[in-house]
């Protein structure tokens, strides 16, 4: 597979970075890839939009920006309204159905919506809703493989909390699972 | 102390700051002095977590002149030892950089490049420090710099850099930049054993006999470390070979050539660059850091378009590949030379060139990398 750009967005303090780093690592550790993890990185405080650009390719990875996303993950209506402009024509978006409302579309693109952060709050521990919508974002776009997911989950999150984020990993999953079930059924 | 935590031996998906930290441990660097700035930080955070757990010595020092300081004292004591800094601590750095030069201490200074002047663009890239880096401390001196294109090469570069200053005693620079500082990438961090360390020139024969800046063959003096019974004077004051000051012509004159010599005469065991498609190139890019990269994706869409475009990397830029420069400037159209500063080695390829052919700069004043269209725009231009 060529070269794709993956965005993820959202606030500061989400945990947006950290789902950026696990994606670049899965990739490039465990799923066989290459892959390169740049974040925005300027006096962003706590609450205000941050976004973590992950580059993915089998070749060499020359210029390590995201331009135009192919995907655009976003948790935070600030965070949609100042990158959604970026999504490449075609792409894939996909947001916390909670916490963004769609103000704009693009002509050619594919939208996919999961309440990642009510689904974390239900299993007790709402900030394991970036690994959730981690999940989503894995069984969707297929970019790396689920055990390479896994792994860099296990790997990369705090010890002792491993358990409750491969757990949110799945739910996300099995969101994913659910929604692309009903998609052939309506076919 | 050690054990198993010295070497993190497998694949990593790190930051270049953390990357670089790695290195400095792995190539045995157990002293470190600095005073974090960003965007270099990590590089200091990183070992203060780390050096506890296989016992280095870690500071956080008053300022950067004290931090460079101290790196030199270390170093004399007997211990590898670094510091990193960036933007306004690169200059702070420069006096004692040049101490570090007179004494003929190995230490590494690492500079994760930011935009400047002064307190510039402190979270945003730049690649404005390169002359800095070949003229920053007063008097005549040759100096090695190394420049990483990526975290993997912030690794292995930190390694080559401790190698480099024991082997001619020189502080070495690690001149990164911003962007591969924070990028994270895959980092392969190998077994220990294929970890490949030079160790100090000791001198072991009898105190008496012993001059400290006697050279050798190679215009390089052995060392002892301080506390072994050597009776040593060591200064920043012109010296004779014991290290006692004498300030005359004639010490100057026996003194400084060599320091600057020992650099230029042995530049071709020192320097390292990376060519690729330069053989039948009608243009050839010379770039280094995260530029390099830049350069080769302008490089793909100019192949695209039939473009017979080769790469120079400058994986050492001092002492600079002049001999080569000058070679390929008859077999083609154009240098191009991309740097994020308006315009540094661009002067030094065209002083290398010799009037055999022109280098254009692509400048860009910092804050971010530059845009690949740019650049192909340059390679474009030098044919016309």
């Amino acid at each position: 597979m060529s070269r794709q750009e993956i965005k993820f967005t959202g606030f500061g303090g989400q945990g947006i970075i950290l789902v950026g780093y696990i994606l670049g690592k899965a990739a490039s550790v465990y799923g066989g890839r290459n892959s390169t993890m740049v974040q925005s990185y300027g006096p962003e405080a706590r609450g205000s939009a941050c976004s973590s650009q992950v580059v993915i390719a089998d070749g060499g990875i020359f210029y390590p920006y995201v331009t135009n996303p192919d995907i655009l993950v976003t948790m935070s209506q600030e965070a949609y309204s100042k990158f959604f402009p970026e999504l490449k024509e075609g792409g894939i978006l996909i947001i916390d159905e909670d916490l963004v409302t769609l103000k704009k579309t693009k002509k050619k693109m594919t939208m996919f919506s999961i309440p990642a952060t009510r689904l974390a709050e239900k299993m007790g521990r709402k900030i394991v809703a970036n690994i959730v919508m981690l999940g989503f974002f894995a069984e969707l776009t297929q970019a790396v493989s689920f055990e390479a997911m896994e792994q860099a989950v296990a790997t990369s999150v705090p010890k002792g909390t491993e358990e409750l984020n491969l757990k949110a990993l799945h739910e996300g999953r099995q969101y994913a699972q659910n929604i692309l079930q009903a998609g052939k059924k309506d076919n | 102390m050690s054990n198993d935590r010295e070497i993190l031996t497998g694949e990593h998906f790190m930051n270049g700051n953390v990357a670089c930290a790695e290195g400095a441990i792995a190539a045995g660097c157990r002293f470190f002095a600095g005073y974090p700035i960003t965007p270099s930080s990590e590089i200091a955070e990183r070992i203060s977590e780390r050096f506890p757990e296989i016992g280095g010595i870690f500071i956080q020092m008053e300022d950067e002149l004290a931090s460079m300081c101290a790196i030199l004292g270390a170093s004399w004591g007997g211990v590898k030892s670094m510091t990193c800094t960036s933007g306004p601590g690169f200059s702070l750095m420069q006096e004692n950089l040049g101490l570090g030069v007179m004494m003929e201490t190995p230490c590494v200074l690492v500079n994760i490049q930011r935009g400047g002047p002064s307190t510039g663009l402190p979270t945003l890239v730049g690649q404005q420090d390169m002359m800095q880096a070949r003229w920053g401390s007063h008097g005549d001196y040759e100096i090695i710099a190394l420049c990483p294109s990526s975290p993997q090469e912030l690794f292995d570069f930190t390694i080559k850099a401790f190698n480099l200053s024991e082997m001619y005693r020189v502080p070495v620079l690690v001149m990164g930049d911003e962007v591969v500082g924070h990028m994270s990438e895959r980092v392969v961090i190998p077994p220990k054993e294929k970890i490949k360390l030079l160790p100090r020139r000791m001198y072991t024969g009898p105190p008496e006999e012993y001059l400290p800046f006697k050279p050798d063959k190679d215009l390089v003096p052995p060392m002892v470390i301080a506390g072994e019974g050597y009776h040593i004077h060591i200064t920043g004051l012109t010296h004779d070979e014991k290290g006692y000051p004498e300030i005359s012509a004639e010490a100057q004159k026996k003194l400084v050539p060599r320091l600057v010599n020992k650099i230029k005469k042995n530049a071709d065991k020192i320097i390292e660059i990376e060519e690729s498609n330069t053989g039948d190139a009608e243009v050839i890019v010379v770039s280094y850091g995260i530029s390099a990269r830049t350069s080769l994706r302008a490089i793909e869409l100019a192949r695209e378009e039939g473009i017979k475009v080769g790469m120079l990397r400058l994986i050492t830029v001092w002492p600079f590949p002049e001999k080569r420069i000058y070679q390929l400037a008859s077999k083609v159209a154009g240098f191009v030379v991309p740097e994020i500063n308006l315009g540094q080695i661009v002067y030094e390829v065209e002083r290398a060139a010799k009037g055999k052919t022109r280098a254009t700069l692509v400048p860009h004043a910092g804050g971010h990398i530059h845009d690949p269209k740019d650049i192909l725009q340059a390679i474009r231009s030098t044919l016309k």
